[in-house]
């Protein structure tokens, strides 16, 4: 289905707040919606740069999130310090497998994979690639569902060192690791909705906005 | 200026620009683009009895996930319950008190204004009304989608309990059970296509 018509050459607009479909005749790359007076655009606004702003920062961040301590155990005076990842080597080892295959899911596989598949949606798509789009568009969606998942270890911090107050007994405090890490959630899923899935398709034309030939004639 | 289409007649899919007219689908079938697989619209019609019905299960359920304890840990004949208030509170006291804003954010605050919007936006659809401020609650509530996350907390919580019952004895509580049973309703509450919802009030233009 490489020629199915495209609502931008047929000078059409669907508004991403209501649905509506809106005639878009005067070719304005910026107007509102009539039903909901959302902004709507032909692409989302610099779509690319804004993703890559919010990507590489969250990559940045990444860095401290994996190397600081989350969280800070105190038994009986003895103080271990646990990182993302070696809490959930601390969880295999105590015989919770099942447990350490949900967190390293959630907390090692999905940020990894937001990354990584984000930067290859942003690479391939600025380069106009024609490989494998429906796939690739797949994958944006994958990627859209998934990312809040990550804020898993987040939640189980804040209740950790709430439930594990026992002064000198048994004490649980968060490390600063963790704000890093919840700020490289965040941004991902800033990255990811700035990107328009829409520019995977836009392959064909080498300027996005060319004035109209003379031998197109409309309708 | 735009002119307005009949906009029952076409759809435009989301994450290719492809366009389509709109045909009508049986119950529980999904139009799905052919170019790039993305769901176009589902079953045109949304229940607005079942989708209010919701709301107040979960506008009651979410009451009592937040009143009760959620998780009750015992160590050496000492003590400790918290309910997800309980949690935040002592996480903004913490050194990393910032985690206790976004957590309110996603685990209480968009949630409850979520249920608050879809009760405010229903029921006087139902009544064959369009409210007031129908335009900006329905924006708010697609705003909102993607950072409320009870599922997350819900499943927090859990590895939070399992994590604990190797050192301590813990007791999971009534909150617990709210919360996993507000994930069931938000899930579904939310997986009610909103463009539709645009769609049906536009009948009561007048």
């Amino acid at each position: 289905m490489n020629n199915s018509s495209r609502a931008r050459d047929l000078k059409l607009i669907s508004c991403h707040a209501c649905g509506l479909v809106l005639d878009n005749r005067e070719e304005l790359n910026h107007a509102r919606c009539t039903r909901c007076d959302e902004h709507v655009y032909t692409r989302k606004p610099n779509s690319l740069t804004r993703s890559w702003a919010y990507l590489i920062a969250a990559t940045i961040l990444y860095i401290p999130a994996n190397l600081l301590p989350i969280m800070l155990t105190t038994k009986m005076y003895n103080t271990l310090s646990s990182t993302i990842v070696s809490g959930v080597i601390d969880l295999w080892q105590d015989g919770a497998w099942d447990l350490a295959i949900i967190v390293f899911t959630a907390s090692v596989v999905v940020p990894i994979l937001k990354l990584g598949l984000m930067t290859f949606l942003l690479i391939s798509t600025q380069r106009r690639s024609t490989w494998r789009q429906r796939e690739r568009t797949k994958l944006y969606r994958i990627i859209e569902h998934i990312g809040h998942w990550s804020m898993l270890d987040v939640f189980v911090v804040a209740l950790l060192i709430t439930l594990v107050h026992f002064n000198k007994l048994a004490l649980v405090q968060a490390g600063s690791g963790i704000v890093a890490f919840a700020a490289v959630v965040v941004l991902t899923m800033l990255s990811s909705m700035n990107f328009d899935p829409r520019l995977i398709w836009d392959t064909d034309e080498p300027k996005p906005r060319t004035p109209p030939d003379n031998d197109k004639t409309n309708g | 200026m735009q002119s307005r289409l009949n906009s029952a007649s076409l759809v435009i899919c989301e994450y290719c620009d492809a366009v389509y007219s709109r045909t009508p689908l049986k119950r529980r079938e999904k139009a799905h683009c052919l170019q790039c697989g993305s769901e176009l619209y589902r079953n045109a019609h949304v229940d607005i009895d079942v989708m209010l019905a919701l709301t107040l299960a979960s506008a009651i359920t979410f009451v009592i996930a937040n009143c009760y304890p959620i998780v009750e840990l015992n160590m050496s004949g000492l003590s400790n319950r918290a309910t997800l208030w309980d949690t935040l509170l002592f996480t903004l006291d913490s050194n990393v008190g910032v985690i206790a804003v976004f957590a309110a954010a996603s685990a209480f605050f968009f949630p409850l204004i979520q249920i608050l919007l879809f009760a405010y936006v229903l029921i006087p659809l139902r009544a064959g009304r369009k409210p007031r401020a129908f335009i900006g609650a329905m924006h708010a509530l697609r705003e909102m989608q993607p950072w409320s996350m009870v599922e997350v907390f819900m499943l927090g919580a859990v590895v939070s309990v399992i994590k604990l019952t190797a050192v301590a004895a813990v007791a999971p509580q009534i909150g617990l059970w709210g919360f996993a049973t507000l994930t069931i309703l938000l899930a579904v509450l939310s997986s009610f296509d909103l463009h539709e919802l645009w769609d049906q009030s536009e009948a009561l233009d007048v």
